[in-house]
């Protein structure tokens, strides 16, 4: 792999951020186990889903669930006729069951995505790849979320 | 408001390449209520695609469990030098653009 | 929750053996980075995955960005941040003395938007002052801490002082009885510290966001159920000096995460 760089770019535009610090809570509101396999029916429809070739890397023990780093990855070969379409991931218990779905192809040489996720309690992480040949692999990791002492939450 | 975006400033034809994109965004999830009980209404970015000389090679589709100022990494083959684009797209009209060139040897 | 968190930090220490407050000795004083777990670690060593360089790059924008009634940049007096400004975070909160008190680098900033830039102030915790104040306190990183030595600044790190050993809120807890007496425990889960301010304003994942010291003061002394102090108050601003005259020696981090 050659040096990488570092590149600054400023962004013409986007949004604006008030200064203030909103004083805000969450209700207790959750995603059932039906939701996410509503969600993972979605995207899987009536195939098989098997289980292997995804790799799921996540803490079992995150220090703060607003930012949990995540990564993914599928044993493929990445060729033309043999490599990953898509991964999707999933959890258990937040508001909503869908956290992201990501679209590969050949051209990404290696079937590996990294990204930050918010998990609002311990719970299941599920990641699904469906594969040029429309079959569907899935691992599932268990991620314990402590919550911090003295925080500013006001619930 | 910024981004940051890590592409290697060279690499050999057929070299797999990390691509690193982090963007600032709050990612208002739309589920939480501010102490008088008002839900904050939702605020996030739901797509990002990196294109590579004009055709796409990564897309992704954000949902609210997406941390703020969202980061991701992903790879691609590195073909030919040229031009990465990069894009956010988002609520409320929320659009961003970023680049980097790349030289394939 | 509240409650049990109370009820948590009240076992807590009630249970723990009777140390006496004390200060940490110099070789014993550690930044808060090594309390954390190995990502977030990675997230904060990593400049192109460190969300607080957002805010540095905004910083950096905005150094270079003429302002208020005298259309001036920042740039226009102070030239190149990567040399002027370099070794000056280390130092503050500094003694100033057209005020005869010290100030933080927040205020700073500010009083450089008055006496200078004839422009408003920038509320605190606003995304340009956060901005401002990493971009320049990382020209600072790993740079030692040396803030507290000016002599005219000790009655004001001697206030800090007590007001860290000093008991208050409905948990009747003193920044001394988490941060001297009990760091490398934990309460609820999270470990305790020494509340080494090395890497202000810095990315906490719990905010989402920069914040600065005061930030995190006020919410302990939420958590610890007193009233906390406002922002820029004479207070919070000993408190920051003598954090950081008690960590002295250890290197700027700006901008650190933290869970």
């Amino acid at each position: 792999m050659p040096t990488t760089r570092r590149r600054f770019l400023s962004l013409a535009g986007g949004v604006t951020v008030a200064g203030t610090i909103p004083v805000v809570t969450l209700r207790p509101l959750e995603a059932t186990p039906a939701m996410l396999t509503t969600a993972i029916r979605n995207v899987v429809g009536e195939a098989q889903l098997r289980t292997g070739r995804v790799k799921l890397d996540i803490p079992p023990l995150v220090e703060n669930g607003n930012t949990v780093p995540m990564t993914v990855s599928v044993a493929s070969p990445m060729t033309a006729d043999d490599y990953v379409k898509s991964i999707h991931v999933f959890n258990e218990k937040n508001p909503q069951p869908n956290i992201g779905n990501f679209h590969l192809g050949p051209a990404s040489g290696r079937a590996q995505v990294s990204t930050r996720i918010r998990l609002a309690d311990s719970q299941k992480v599920v990641a699904i790849a469906r594969l040029s040949d429309d079959t569907f692999w899935q691992v599932a990791a268990d991620v314990v979320v402590t919550l911090a002492a003295c925080t500013e939450e006001m619930n | 408001m910024a981004a940051l975006i890590n592409v290697p400033a060279k690499a050999r034809r057929g070299d797999v390449i990390e691509i690193r994109a982090l963007t600032s965004h709050i990612m208002e999830t739309g589920f939480r209520h501010t102490v008088d009980g008002v839900l904050v209404p939702r605020d996030i970015i739901t797509s990002f695609t990196c294109r590579y000389n004009g055709a796409e090679v990564f897309r992704a589709e954000l949902f609210p469990a997406i941390a703020a100022n969202p980061y991701l990494s992903f790879f691609t083959v590195a073909k030919e030098s040229g031009k990465f684009e990069f894009e956010w797209i988002g609520d409320n009209g929320y659009s961003s653009t970023a680049s980097a060139s790349i030289t394939v040897e | 929750m509240r409650l049990w968190r109370a009820i948590a930090a009240a076992t807590l220490f009630a249970a723990a053996p009777a140390l006496l407050a004390g200060e940490i000795p110099p070789d014993a004083r550690r930044s808060g980075y090594s309390f954390m777990g190995p990502e977030t670690r990675a997230m904060q060593d990593d400049d192109t995955s460190n969300p607080g360089m957002l805010f540095v790059l905004d910083g950096e924008a905005l150094w270079t960005k003429k302002t208020g009634g005298a259309e001036k940049a920042c740039a226009d007096c102070h030239g190149d941040a990567r040399g002027s400004m370099k070794g000056v975070a280390a130092r503050y909160p500094a003694f100033d003395n057209a005020l005869g008190r010290p100030v933080t680098l927040d205020q700073r900033i500010n009083l450089c938007r008055a006496n200078h830039q004839q422009a408003t102030p920038l509320p605190y915790e606003s995304r340009d002052l956060l901005a401002l104040s990493a971009f320049v306190a990382h020209q600072s990183r790993g740079v030692a801490i040396t803030a507290g030595d000016d002599p005219r600044l000790q009655p004001f790190v001697a206030q800090g002082r007590d007001l860290f050993m000093q008991r208050e809120g409905q948990l009747n807890l003193a920044c001394t009885n988490c941060h001297d007496d009990n760091f490398d425990r934990r309460l609820a889960g999270a470990p305790i510290t020494q509340g080494q301010p090395t890497g202000y304003p810095l990315y906490r994942l719990e905010w989402q966001t920069l914040g600065s010291v005061e930030r995190r003061l006020r919410s302990c002394m939420t958590g610890v159920r007193a009233q906390a102090y406002d922002y820029g108050s004479p207070e919070l601003v000993a408190l920051e000096l003598y954090l950081m005259s008690r960590a002295r020696g250890l290197p700027l981090e700006t901008p650190a995460v933290r869970p």
